[in-house]
């Protein structure tokens, strides 16, 4: 969870919520409840244009990663990416956080959602984002 | 699909390498001439153009032609991912089917030098967040919500391989690596030609685990062409050229279905075992028929979902599939005896016509060192993310 500072915070992301009960939200269609992380126009499963807000469920289980050595300037490496599935059943792509040794992350390993602040920007707000943790 | 048949009567293509002092028109052109002379004919013959590349500029068919003949004939230029190649033969297989064109010129390039793919979108100068795209993100994401970097979604297709089967883990991964670098040795227009034991390979550095840097594809620059002709208007063609072509007994393009995690995590398999069955069903054979395969090897972790998705193996069964040696060139089932991607080479636009190359000179009898004997029956298939596959299964003339 964030700290509580005075500065102030912006989501890294639309669908993550912040302040007290952070979490993810997803734009769920109502006719085949098929969920997405993005705007949309309608649902790639089934067509239909009809959308609610959803709260994405925090405990996740490790599906696929891989330890990136290799990256873009200015990101830190290693790090693990994930791919988690939620135990509602929706399937999120974040890093995995607070691991010692990137080399102990496993298949099926069970984690829980967590944000962090990972940046400031030139006007002193801060960018937080999420990942899961071992849980 | 109803329609005349349609065959393979030229192919060609250059060596994957670097060529700093040619040009993409130079490459295209080079192979397109020496397919044409394969064939024994020449672009007045042609009656639709298909050009594909990935990297180079809009019109890039049009300036081919103006290098090779400007004959007034329909000109498509194709981009379609790392299924690019493939998609640009089907372009011209489908003209003939249609009837509107007796012969047809399918061509692929591509030149990278060495430019990266590994690293993804460098992040903005920006320095104020600001909710922006589909996403409302306000920084680059690439690294902070996963990779994007084409070694890790790839890796990430591996490992998710391995959750949901037993027998995956990095050795397996790696033996791939080691089979397809092997392969390269016989290959003259292999990129690399050098053989790494799977110590070495298993022991470079690491992109992205389980992708180390000899199990990832190298850029680089080639091309390669193929003229395709229709079954009736190859009947009046020389008793040797009709010998030496090769039937195309299918040709199937798909993209990705709706799967659940396909928003987060590209999903290259649904679509390969869609079009693998499109295929087989097109075609009239199995996969117990083949005699060789060309794959989608852009990462080792990629080839090895594929001996699933193309059902070169048992369902689950990838990992004992190579370690069985099955996929060797003396195995069951030999997969990338070019050298695959990963040795070979991957200069984007042109891969999926030169996997096509590969398995015409097969089952013409013609691969020299690298021949597998009596080969009869090939697949070619690649694989772009967003996502594209294409597969084509060849047969060797009757
Ligand atoms: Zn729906």
């Amino acid at each position: 969870m964030p700290d509580e500072t005075s500065a102030e915070q912006v989501p890294i992301v639309g669908y993550l919520q912040l302040g007290d009960d952070p979490h993810l939200r997803a734009n769920e269609c109502t006719a085949c409840g098929a969920r997405y992380f993005d705007r949309r126009n309608a649902c790639a499963k089934c067509g239909g244009t009809g959308f609610s807000d959803a709260r994405v469920a925090d405990a996740a289980v490790l599906k696929a990663y891989s330890i990136v050595h290799n990256a873009a300037p200015g990101i830190p490496v290693p790090y693990v990416s994930a791919i988690v599935e939620t135990e509602d059943g929706t399937s999120v792509r974040s890093n995995v956080v607070g691991l010692d040794d990137p080399m102990t992350a496993e298949l099926g390993m069970r984690v829980e959602f967590t944000t962090y602040v990972c940046g400031t920007d030139d006007d002193g707000t801060e960018c937080v984002a999420f990942g899961y943790a071992p849980a | 699909m109803s329609g005349d048949s349609v065959w393979v009567l030229g192919a060609n293509m250059t060596r994957f390498a670097r060529y700093p002092e040619l040009d993409a028109l130079d490459l295209a052109s080079q192979a397109c001439l020496d397919a044409f002379a394969d064939g024994g004919v020449g672009i007045h013959d042609m009656d639709i153009l298909a050009a594909g590349t990935l990297f180079q500029p809009n019109g890039f068919g049009q300036r081919l032609q103006k290098q090779i003949g400007q004959t007034g004939i329909p000109v498509y230029n194709v981009t379609n991912a790392c299924a690019t190649g493939a998609t640009a033969i089907r372009v011209a297989y489908l003209s003939i089917k249609a009837g509107e064109a007796e012969m047809g010129l399918a061509v692929g390039v591509e030149q990278m030098g060495k430019m990266g793919l590994l690293a993804g979108k460098s992040r903005s100068e920006r320095k104020v967040y600001e909710a922006s795209g589909r996403y409302d993100a306000v920084t680059s994401i690439d690294g902070i919500l996963g990779t994007e970097t084409m070694p890790g979604v790839f890796a990430q297709a591996g490992t998710g391989y391995a959750y949901e089967n037993d027998g995956v883990g990095f050795e397996q991964f790696a033996k791939v690596a080691y089979k397809n670098h092997l392969h390269s040795t016989l290959n003259p227009l292999a990129q690399y030609q050098k053989e790494f034991s799977l110590e070495q390979i298993m022991g470079s550095p690491v992109q992205s685990y389980p992708n180390t840097t000899l199990m990832c594809c190298p850029t680089g620059d080639g091309a390669a062409a193929v003229v395709l002709i229709s079954g009736e208007r190859l009947r009046s063609m020389p008793e040797e050229a009709q010998r030496r072509a090769v039937k195309i007994s299918a040709s199937v393009l798909t993209s990705d279905p709706w799967v659940e995690s396909g928003q987060v995590q590209p999903d290259v398999n649904t679509l390969t075992r869609n079009a693998a069955a499109q295929a087989y069903e097109t075609a009239g054979v199995g996969p117990e028929d083949l005699d060789l395969v060309e794959l989608h090897d852009c990462f080792a972790t990629a080839e090895l979902v594929h001996y699933d998705n193309l059902g070169l193996c048992e369902r689950g069964g990838a990992g004992d599939f190579i370690d069985s040696g099955a996929p060797f060139r003396d195995g069951r089932i030999p997969v990338n005896v070019s050298g695959g991607l990963i040795s070979k080479g991957h200069p984007i636009g042109a891969t999926g016509v030169a996997n096509v190359y590969e398995i015409t000179t097969h089952l013409r009898g013609e691969a020299g060192d690298r021949q597998i004997e009596g080969a009869k029956v090939g697949l070619a298939h690649v694989i772009g993310l967003g996502s594209a596959c294409g597969i084509h299964i060849l047969e060797k003339a009757a």
